[in-house]
């Protein structure tokens, strides 16, 4: 019965080529794009740690004067120098790491490569095991060399390609800024995006390629980029920032459960309230302990144009399927005529139905076929942009499932209507009419 | 024209006529609000810099160790610079309109108040009105006395030595007239900082930020500091426009002459800064653009197909209306009044979508309000479009001869 019904419905379609084309048109068009549009935005707000970043926060304080004051302000996005040793130090969560962004002289020892800036990371021990990031040789360094301020230095898996071919490296010397660090690890895959941990250095940023400790970093004045927000008469000089009123830190802690999340909010506070007392702080406290997903949420890493280019797709997307909708209905009662006949014949109003139905269904399914292929068109275009998350627009199942529901769910409201309006057509009207 | 008939008819397809109308009111509500988006992206990208634009290279470099008396070497680098044959003038500056990131800071009128008057992005560097081109509309430069070195006013912050810090500055006339309207700046005082007295000596025309254009394109200050080269600073140089590529060259190799031990982070054009800054927004505006045309060639088309249905659908009372003393005209005239009519509805309901459209953008994306202005050009649009589209099925309407009437189906 499918078939013949199928049958009927090809023959129909065929009566009129530019129709049916311009209907199958239609609907990829609309579900191409908002594919394209959608696909994008699901890879920009995915999650960077899936399954851990729940349990990763990111505290903040509220060390700055009474300037600009009023309620409901949010704290800053970084921490001081001082407060940062102090949390890390502190030791109260499972993990915590003090981290910086920077750009450091890179010399390789082979006269082939030109010295270049390597994106740099100075951070603490706690990063790799905090962030469960994969090594590919040697391993990363401990709290003994962050206190003792060690020249140590891990690479990037690409860096390990590009200076030693990709060969073990660990052990070897690595001249940055014109002083020697031992490389003592070098990472596996590992590209979390978006690149949460440090949002500075754009928030769908390569990694870094070099990761250094930070209390090295500031023994050799390397210099650290990102942004710096000073208050007071603070001056944003590198060499200073030690004691400068300027936040300029990013930390992340680990908690594994939410008591220890409402305890490290405690500590936070109190921290917040005995340096008000000192006279440090002088509002009072002001902390906020977001997770991966809600800093990423705070941080609208997520560019608007994004946002807006999906509702443009789903408005397209719309008209596109008012469009059918509409000429699949006047075609079906351009062709009432026949269905009275068919009616009169013995055909049911469900056999009918189910016949438009399928003339519609066949056209919602290869609209929605080609609508996939121009979606991936889509994203290819989208993958040619200078911008930094091109490289990431690519889809993968879910959203391929997703596109299917979504065409399906398209030729079917394209369909339904239309059909079940023709086949309420009362076939002695329609045969005398003629 | 008798538009009763016409609506008789359209009555026999509520349905269908009812979905045409919500087309056009979709197309014209997406098209309206697309079209404002399109030109908000123009003005952004029309910024003028104040700048001699197309008279601009620049170089952007990083020493790879450290250097000791960077002052004397960054001043050794500009003379050899102003050697290189066609450059007209060389300087270093802290960043450059559209560069990027940007150095700015809170403006008050009075210590006292609680929030600050205004940011503005701070402009370092000597020779800046002449090797930039900014003109200046008011007062006078900078003399020579008033410039201090960067690394002493650090050091100055630190130990509270007010002499080394300047007080001398430079605004924009879009600040001037933020700060005092109406008022002539020059003599004023505003605080920087809220501790630091800064005095207006005088006003350059326009001066562009490095970025935030949303925020005051126009809100720069410039200050008489002397800079060193280091990181994110640049060399900037002025030539003749069509000298630009030969003046960089031989500028890099003038520099990588006198150290070779040093990194080239960026060069080009003040050109392809400009360029590459607006990338995103040329993307979008590109992309709301091919979205529009879009959707007026699938509801053009869709006007088409319906068009098409009813004059075949109607074959016959054609034939009969020509038989009974109808001419070509009427039939013509008839679909193009249907067609207006439908359109026009379209049309009414598609501005209070367009307008709803807009509150949503207004609250999401910060957008302005939609100009009354674009009501009436989207309507004759969307008019023109519908007519357009409708031409051809009406002409082929026209020409059913009458004796269609005598025949059956």
């Amino acid at each position: 019965m499918l078939s013949y019904y199928f049958r009927m419905a090809m023959h129909s379609l065929k009566r009129n080529k530019a129709l049916t084309g311009l209907m199958v048109l239609a609907i990829a068009m609309g579900i191409g794009a908002s594919m394209t549009t959608l696909t994008v935005l699901h890879v920009l707000s995915g999650d960077p740690l899936p399954g851990r970043s729940g349990s990763l926060y990111y505290p903040q304080i509220d060390p700055r004067d009474m300037a600009d004051y009023g309620p409901n302000v949010e704290p800053p996005d970084q921490l001081s120098w001082i407060d940062g040793m102090y949390l890390l130090k502190a030791k109260r969560a499972t993990r915590q790491a003090l981290m910086t962004g920077g750009m450091v002289p890179l010399q390789p020892a082979q006269s082939s490569i030109y010295p270049f800036h390597a994106m740099a990371l100075y951070t603490s021990a706690d990063f790799f095991p905090m962030f469960e990031v994969p090594f590919q040789y040697g391993n990363a360094w401990g709290s003994a060399e962050d206190d003792s301020k060690a020249r140590v230095v891990v690479i990037s898996a690409n860096l390990n390609d590009k200076l030693f071919g990709g060969q073990n490296s660990v052990g070897k010397t690595l001249r940055l800024q014109e002083t020697a660090f031992r490389i003592i690890g070098v990472l596996g895959a590992w590209h979390p995006q978006p690149h949460f941990y440090q949002v500075y250095m754009g928030s769908y940023a390569d990694e870094e390629d070099v990761f250094i400790p930070l209390s090295a970093s500031r023994d050799q004045h390397m210099d650290h980029a990102g942004e710096t927000d000073c208050w007071g008469n603070g001056g944003g000089d590198n060499n200073t920032l030690e004691h400068a009123p300027c936040v300029w830190l990013q930390f992340w802690v680990q908690l594994g459960t939410a008591q220890q999340a409402a305890a490290y909010k405690d500590f936070l506070v109190h921290y917040s309230q005995e340096q008000h007392a000192a006279g440090r702080f002088l509002r009072p406290p002001n902390v906020r302990l977001r997770n991966v997903m809600q800093w990423l949420d705070y941080q609208q890493v997520v560019p608007s144009d994004t946002r807006l280019q999906v509702w443009l797709a789903l408005g397209f997307l719309m008209v596109c399927l008012v469009n059918t909708v509409g000429l699949m209905l006047s075609k079906f009662m351009r062709h009432a005529g026949e269905l009275g006949v068919r009616r009169a014949l013995g055909a049911s109003q469900r056999a009918l139905f189910g016949q438009l139905l399928m003339e519609s269904g066949v056209v919602g399914l290869v609209g929605g076929a080609i609508g996939l292929l121009l979606a991936l068109l889509g994203l290819w275009l989208v993958r040619q942009q200078p911008t930094d998350y091109a490289k990431l627009a690519h889809m993968d199942t879910r959203m391929l499932l997703a596109t299917f529901g979504l065409a399906v769910c398209a030729s079917l409201l394209a369909g339904l209507l239309p059909a079940w309006r023709a086949c309420r057509i009362a076939p002695a009207l329609q045969l005398k009419a003629n | 024209m008798e538009i009763k008939p016409i609506f008789a008819t359209l009555g026999r397809h509520k349905f269908t006529v009812c979905l045409l109308i919500a087309q056009i009111a979709l197309t014209c509500a997406i098209v309206c609000n697309a079209i404002f988006l399109i030109s908000q992206r123009l003005d952004r990208m029309a910024v003028s810099s104040g700048m001699a634009e197309h008279e601009l290279v620049y170089m952007q470099l990083a020493f790879i160790g450290a250097r000791p008396n960077a002052m004397a070497r960054t001043q050794a680098d500009l003379s050899a610079l102003r050697e290189v044959p066609g450059v007209q003038s060389a300087m270093i500056i802290n960043h450059l309109p559209l560069s990027g990131s940007s150095s700015n800071s809170s403006l008050w009128l009075d210590p006292a108040q609680r929030m600050e008057t205004m940011s503005a992005t701070q402009y370092f560097g000597e020779n800046l009105l002449s090797t930039l081109g900014v003109q200046l509309e008011a007062g006078r430069e900078f003399s020579p006395e008033e410039y201090r070195d960067l690394d002493k006013i650090d050091k100055a912050l630190q130990t509270g030595d007010m002499k080394e810090i300047p007080s001398a500055v430079l605004i924009t006339r879009t600040v001037a007239d933020r700060l005092w309207p109406g008022q002539s700046p020059l003599g004023k005082q505003v605080f920087i900082g809220r501790n630091f007295a800064l005095t207006v000596v005088g006003v350059v025309k326009g001066l562009a930020r490095p970025n935030q254009l949303e925020r005051g394109a126009q809100y720069s200050l410039i200050h008489p500091v002397r800079l060193s080269m280091s990181a994110g600073s640049y060399y900037v140089l002025r030539c003749a426009a069509q000298d630009r590529e030969r003046v960089l060259k031989a500028a890099l190799a003038k520099l990588n002459a006198l150290d070779p031990n040093r990194i080239v982070l960026d060069k080009g054009s003040w050109d392809e800064m400009r360029y590459n800054f607006f990338r995103n927004d040329r993307a979008m505006a590109g992309i709301l653009v091919g979205v529009c045309l879009a959707l007026l060639v699938v509801t053009a088309l869709g006007i088409v197909g319906l068009a098409s249905f009813w004059v075949s659908q109607r074959n016959r009372s054609i034939g009969v209306r020509r038989a009974l003393g109808a001419t070509r005209g009427h039939i013509l005239n008839y679909f193009q009044t249907e067609n207006f009519l439908l359109t026009s509805m379209g049309i009414v309901l598609g501005m209070l979508l367009a307008y709803a459209i807009n509150l949503f953008l207004i609250v999401h994306y910060e957008l302005p309000r939609l100009p009354l202005a674009y009501f009436p050009v989207g309507a004759v649009l969307l008019w023109c479009l519908g007519q357009a589209a409708v031409l051809g099925p009406a002409l082929r309407a026209a020409a059913v001869p009458p004796v269609v009437a005598t025949r059956s189906v």
